[in-house]
Order: C-alpha cells, then sequence, then structure tokens
C-alpha cells in the first residue's frame, strides 16, 4: 500500500543526511548516527532495526528533538524541525509527535500517578472540556491498552514491567498524534499482549492514519507490522526497502546475518541453529554509496 | 536430579490502598544444578515478584504469608536480610533486572560499577578487578570496552546498559543466575551472542539459570525446563520439548499460537481474549476460566489442582482429569505443533 502512498502522497517526516555525535572527551566522540535518510508516509509504518547500538534510539530521540542534529535535515508536517525551534514549531511537534520509550521505568515520573502521567498531554494542549471528560479519555485509553481504568489511582512502582510498557503506549496513543516513534515498545510484554496491543497499534492507525517509526529487535514482529524496513548498522542505514524486499531477497550481508539470527520457537531447531557471521572490521561506510535494487529498495555498497 | 534451588508453595500478598493484591498464590520452582529454567506468562502473573522474594528485595508492601525457599539446604526466608545480602546475594545468587536503569546508578562510571560488586564480595586489587571488568565487558560484547569504562549509563544504548548488568551479575562468579528479560532489548546477534556466553559460563562452572523471558524462541534455545505462569500460579511445568511440542494447558496454547513466526501473514494476530483476573477480587475456580473456550462448569467452582502427564510434565487444568471430555485443538496451533515437529524430525 505504501509504494501507491509514495507515487500519491507527500512524505509526512524526512529525514535527510541525518548525522548525530556525541562527544564524550577531547578524544572520544561517539558518532552514533552518520549520513541517515530516509521517509515516512502518512499512514505508513517504517520498522528500524540493527544491532544494540546502531543508533536506533538516536535517530528516534534525534527526531523529536531530545537532541541538536550534528547536521543534516528534518522535515515535518511541512516544518523544517532540524534547527532552533520557534514556539510554534515547538508545539506543532509535542502535539503532533509522539514517542514511546525503550525504558519505561525512567520515563515515567514515579512520584505522579498514572492518571496523570496520561494526561499530562491532554492537560497541556486542553483537549477536553471538563474533568469528566480527561477521566473520561483516560480511562478508555487505558482500557485499550489492556489495561483499567482503575489503574489511574496508581503509581508506577506499583506496576510489572509490561503493565508500565503499556502505560507508556497509552501516554503517547492518548494525544492521537501523526507520527509515533515506539522505541521497542513491545518488547517488555508477553507474546499475547503484544499481540494485543500490535493489533491496537493497526487499529488506531486504520482509524487515525497515524504513521509509526517502529523500532525493534524481534525481526517476526517487525516483519508483521511494517510496510517498509530500513536496517541500521554502526550508525548507518545499510539497505532499505519493502518488508517483502528484506525479508524475501536480502541483499546486504548484515542484513542476511540478521535474519539468520532471528529464533524459533522449537527446542530442536534452536538447538542446531547456525548463524551467518557478518565482519564489518574491513567496510568503511562513509566510502560507499546508494545502490538500487528495485523500485524502493536500495543497499549500500 | 539435584535442586540448587527450591521454591515451595510460595504465597506473596501487596498491601496496597485499593486492598489487598493476591499477586503469588502458591508457586512451586525447581532448578536442578546446571540446568536452564525459563518461567514464561502473562504480563503482571507475578514472574518478577516471584524472583525478587528469591533475592530479597521485595517491596515494603509485601508479605509473605507462606513457603519456603531452599538455597541447597538453607531457607532463605528464614535468613536475616542482612545475612542474606552478604552471603548469598551477588555471591550465590546473582539477579539481572528487567529495567537496566534500575540496577544502575546514574552518577557512577560503569567501569567503577562493575568493580564495586567485585569489592563488595570478594578480596581482589583495585588493578585485578579492573582487568576483570574490562574481560566481562569484552565477553558480553562492548566495543572499545575500555573507553566504555569511563561512559555513564545514559551514555550507552539500552541494550549496552543490560549487557553491563549482567557483566556485574556475572563478576562475582555466582552459582545461581536469575535473569529478568535479560535480553528484551538486544538484537538477535547480540542476544544469540549473550545466550552462547551464558552456556559457555554454565558448562565451565556449572552455573543454574533461571531465565524469565516472553520470547519463546530464547526459551526454545535456552531453557531445559519450563514453567508456564498465569495470575501468581504456575498452571504448566515440564521439558522444553514437552511444553512447545505437547502443551496440555489452554494458556499455553495461547501463549503458543500468539507468536507470528516468520511465515505468519494473517491480517490480525491471534491474541488470548479477555484479560487476566484482578487479584484484589480472586476468582473463585480456575482464574483462566473466563478467557478460556474449552472452560466447563467445574472451572467455575473449584481450582484444579496440577495434573501428572508424566514424570516432569504436569498442567492445572480440569481437561485432565479422567472424566473431561476429549477437545480438538485449536486448528492453526494443531497446524503450527505439527509444523514444529516435522522441523525438529528434520533436524534429526
Ligand atoms: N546521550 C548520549 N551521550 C553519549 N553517547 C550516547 C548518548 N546516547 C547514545 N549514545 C551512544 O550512541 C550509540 C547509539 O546508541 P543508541 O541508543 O541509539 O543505540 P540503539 O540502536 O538504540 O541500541 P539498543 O538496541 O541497544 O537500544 C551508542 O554507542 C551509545 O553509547
Ligand atoms: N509494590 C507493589 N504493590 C502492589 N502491587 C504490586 C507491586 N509490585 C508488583 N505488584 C503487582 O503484582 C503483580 C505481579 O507483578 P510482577 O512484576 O511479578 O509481574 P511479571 O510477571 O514480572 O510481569 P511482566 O512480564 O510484565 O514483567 C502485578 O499485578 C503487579 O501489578
Ligand atoms: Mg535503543
Ligand atoms: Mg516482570
Amino acid at each position: 500500500m505504501n509504494e501507491e502512498l509514495g507515487i500519491r502522497n507527500e512524505p509526512l517526516l524526512q529525514v535527510s543526511n541525518l548525522r548525530q555525535h556525541f562527544k564524550i572527551s577531547r578524544s572520544f566522540t561517539v558518532k552514533a548516527v552518520n549520513n541517515v535518510s530516509f521517509e515516512i508516509y502518512p499512514g505508513e509504518t517504517y520498522g528500524l532495526v540493527g544491532e544494540s547500538g546502531s543508533g536506533k534510539t538516536t535517530i528516534g530521540r534525534s527526531i523529536i528533538r531530545l537532541y541538536d542534529p550534528t547536521d543534516g535535515k528534518i522535515i515535518f508536517n511541512y516544518s523544517d524541525i532540524s534547527g532552533d525551534l520557534d514556539n510554534k514549531t515547538r508545539r506543532m511537534l509535542r502535539k503532533n509527535m509522539q514517542m514511546i520509550f525503550q525504558d519505561p521505568m525512567s520515563s515515567l515520573n514515579p512520584r505522579k500517578k498514572i492518571g496523570d502521567i496520561i494526561g499530562e498531554g491532554l492537560d497541556i494542549f486542553k483537549l477536553y472540556s471538563n474533568l469528566k471528560e480527561r477521566n473520561q479519555i483516560i480511562g478508555d485509553i487505558l482500557k485499550k491498552v489492556g489495561l483499567s481504568p482503575a489503574h489511574a489511582e496508581r503509581y508506577p512502582q506499583q506496576f510489572s514491567g509490561g503493565q508500565r510498557q503499556r502505560v507508556g503506549i497509552a501516554r503517547a496513543l492518548v494525544m492521537n498524534p501523526k507520527l509515533i516513534i515506539a522505541d521497542e515498545c513491545i518488547s517488555a510484554l508477553d507474546v499475547s499482549i503484544q499481540a494485543q496491543v500490535v493489533n491496537l497499534m493497526k487499529d488506531i492507525q486504520d482509524e487515525t492514519k497515524c504513521a509509526y517509526l517502529f523500532i525493534a529487535h524481534d525481526l517476526s514482529m517487525v516483519k508483521y507490522i511494517s510496510d517498509r524496513i530500513g536496517v541500521l548498522h554502526k550508525g548507518y542505514l545499510v539497505e532499505t526497502g519493502s518488508t517483502k524486499d528484506i525479508f524475501s531477497n536480502p541483499v546486504h550481508p548484515y542484513t542476511q546475518s540478521l535474519l539468520s539470527a532471528v529464533p524459533q520457537p522449537n527446542p530442536a531447531v534452536e538447538k542446531n541453529r547456525r548463524l551467518i557471521p557478518y565482519d564489518a572490521s574491513k567496510v568503511d561506510y562513509e566510502k560507499c554509496s546508494w545502490h538500487q535494487v528495485s523500485g524502493m529498495h536500495f543497499v549500500l555498497n | 536430579m539435584e535442586n540448587i534451588l527450591s521454591i515451595k508453595n510460595l504465597d506473596i500478598t501487596f498491601r496496597t490502598n485499593a486492598g489487598n493484591i493476591h499477586a503469588i498464590r502458591g508457586v512451586d520452582i525447581y532448578l536442578p544444578t546446571g540446568k536452564t529454567v525459563a518461567l514464561v506468562g502473562e504480563s503482571g502473573s507475578g514472574k518478577s515478584v516471584t524472583m525478587k522474594a528469591v533475592v530479597g528485595l521485595l517491596d515494603s508492601n509485601a508479605i509473605i504469608n507462606s513457603g519456603n525457599i531452599f538455597y541447597k539446604a538453607i531457607d532463605l526466608l528464614t535468613l536475616p536480610k542482612k545475612e542474606l545480602r552478604q552471603k548469598i546475594n551477588g555471591q550465590q545468587i546473582a539477579m539481572v533486572f528487567q529495567d537496566p536503569m534500575t540496577s544502575l546508578n546514574p552518577t557512577m562510571q560503569i567501569g567503577d560499577q562493575i568493580t564495586e560488586a567485585m569489592f563488595l564480595h570478594k578480596k581482589i586489587s583495585k588493578a585485578d578487578a579492573q582487568q576483570k571488568a574490562l574481560e566481562l565487558l569484552n565477553l558480553v560484547g562492548i566495543i572499545d570496552a575500555e573507553k566504555r569504562m569511563k561512559n555513564y549509563p545514559h551514555q550507552l544504548s539500552g541494550g549496552m546498559r543490560q549487557r553491563v548488568v549482567i557483566a556485574i551479575a556475572l563478576s562475582c562468579e555466582p552459582k545461581i543466575l536469575i535473569c529478568d528479560e535479560p535480553t528484551t532489548a538486544l538484537d538477535v546477534t547480540v542476544q544469540a551472542r549473550i545466550l552462547d556466553l551464558i552456556k559457555d559460563i554454565q558448562a565451565q562452572m556449572g552455573l543454574s539459570v533461571i531465565y524469565i523471558t516472553h520470547d519463546l524462541g530464547v526459551v526454545a534455545k535456552v531453557a531445559d525446563f519450563v514453567n508456564v505462569m498465569y495470575a501468581g500460579k504456575i498452571i504448566e511445568t515440564g521439558t522444553v520439548e514437552e511444553i512447545f511440542y505437547d502443551p496440555r494447558h489452554p494458556y499455553t496454547w495461547g501463549l503458543l499460537s500468539a507468536m507470528p513466526d516468520l511465515e505468519t501473514d494473517d491480517d490480525r494476530l491471534y491474541s488470548i481474549p479477555g484479560s487476566p483476573p484482578n487479584l484484589l477480587h480472586e476468582p473463585k475456580g480456575d482464574a483462566f476460566a473466563a478467557r478460556n473456550k474449552f472452560a466447563m462448569k467445574i472451572d467455575m467452582e473449584a481450582e484444579p489442582p496440577m495434573f501428572k502427564i508424566s514424570e516432569t510434565h504436569y498442567a492445572a487444568t480440569w481437561l485432565l482429569h479422567p472424566d473431561a471430555p476429549k477437545v480438538e485443538l485449536p486448528p492453526e496451533l494443531k497446524s503450527r505443533l505439527q509444523r514444529a515437529r516435522k522441523a525438529a524430525e528434520n533436524q534429526l
């Protein structure tokens, strides 16, 4: 569906040559994200996969402007959001882009009740006419993520890991944003609730046409939810294409290695599994360039 | 087989403003020496709480109503807190917590956090401790480990933090390692590496492992035995083969059906209908009954006991009662199990 969308629509988010570097000390700079370009169309789900430390979370945090990008351009909802933000743009961003954070505990204020954590955005933008309506909205979203309205009165530490994660999901969804950056938002959930949350995310997408940047390490889930996928390695995007392209015709050796490692729920198969190794020590991605494999399928080599 | 850890009839309640939550309702878990036992189940079913009871780190509003937790011959629940800390925790039993940020100190460099753990439990020189910390970071796959030792937790990615916590847990060479979702934030290649690392240590030093995870692929890879938990109880237990090829509890069926494999391309994923019971008001009968399409009248009235299927395989469902009607597995699951068994045969 996205391929048709791509021709007809303007992208909702366009990231061009993004770099995000962190200076740790005089002699040590972490080049977390390098020259990354991709776009997300309205109503689309773009999956971002790659090894731990490859820069997935950093990309999310740069886009939602928790960091000042070192270099590159980010256009969101027709506004340039890569430089200094004026008040109007900042407000637009806060309303239309939400992030579900990887670390549920550290992103929830332990002294606030769940209801107030979820209601914060509603309060800032006055998205209700009275208190009753506010509590109704909060209760509804709690139910949608598989919690109960009574949970609004509890504090974060009284929840299990997966329950907290769902609070983070509810906080993002309640704002009806145009783009949701979901950073490992289902990994702490049991498979049945994962399925429930993923189904819910799909329903909400059908209803509101929001787009997702879906960061995850579980490739079977990424495959299931994404329209297109980008594969990151060491801060570089090394391959991007439709979900079908990536899974049935992976071209980059890193993508191939990643796919060979997907665990299967089958003990006999798992105990005999062989991984395809990938050694990147000799490649310099900075010197590589993009090649089109087909349609929207591109690879860095 | 000797058990290095035996949890017997553990029962825990939390006091809250809203009332008492009966979170753990008589749990038995056995960890045979040198083996890996996986604990899977519904979010909120009590996996983390059970393991926190083992390491004596329950929240202050928890009440242990009954039960024993034997480490070898010592009942940990009878030890004073201080003794538990000094003699057992960290040294004999180490735990990797679900949320790495909660066990890392945000104001301390990670190198110091690893060596601090070693100083606490061992006589070791500063230089040796640093050397060992470096080795551990390398082992868990942190590149540029020497530079990374000077990083603060927020300067690391989620998966790197998780690996630091694993390194800390391994630093004191424990006898039992309890991992609560240790690889949730790790991509598949790093995850495979960590799992292999734990297996290597296990083979070398006879480490025993309890592994809490939602990822059934990981369970298939690491576990010798599997316990399935629901609403504060173990509802099925067996060898990993028994659970994956011949599951008997309808909740386990639901779990296995909900995980997409790379073949799945249905429009919607299967998810178990309904939601878990609110343990503020404990359900009568089988806690899973309301969500179980095979539920019978008795499920609403009485809790099923553990029925024995083999020496190692038990499940708590009335469907296993000799008088219960035979039920057909859901067709999707049936074909999936067939596929799995076939793939397994092809491995031989
Ligand atoms: N605030 C920061 N200060 C310094 N370095 C940082 C900061 N945030 C991230 N980094 C570094 O940037 C790199 C990419 O980290 P990032 O969190 O984006 O990885 P990731 O792909 O999300 O990994 P994971 O799957 O483990 O969560 C890592 O080397 C990390 O140490
Ligand atoms: N301090 C507390 N006060 C009240 N209730 C609590 C407290 N800690 C945990 N609980 C409740 O106990 C139950 C079990 O929690 P636990 O953290 O063990 O779940 P879990 O099985 O580890 O779930 P997850 O897979 O989501 O991490 C949950 O319903 C949770 O809300
Ligand atoms: Mg991350
Ligand atoms: Mg838990």
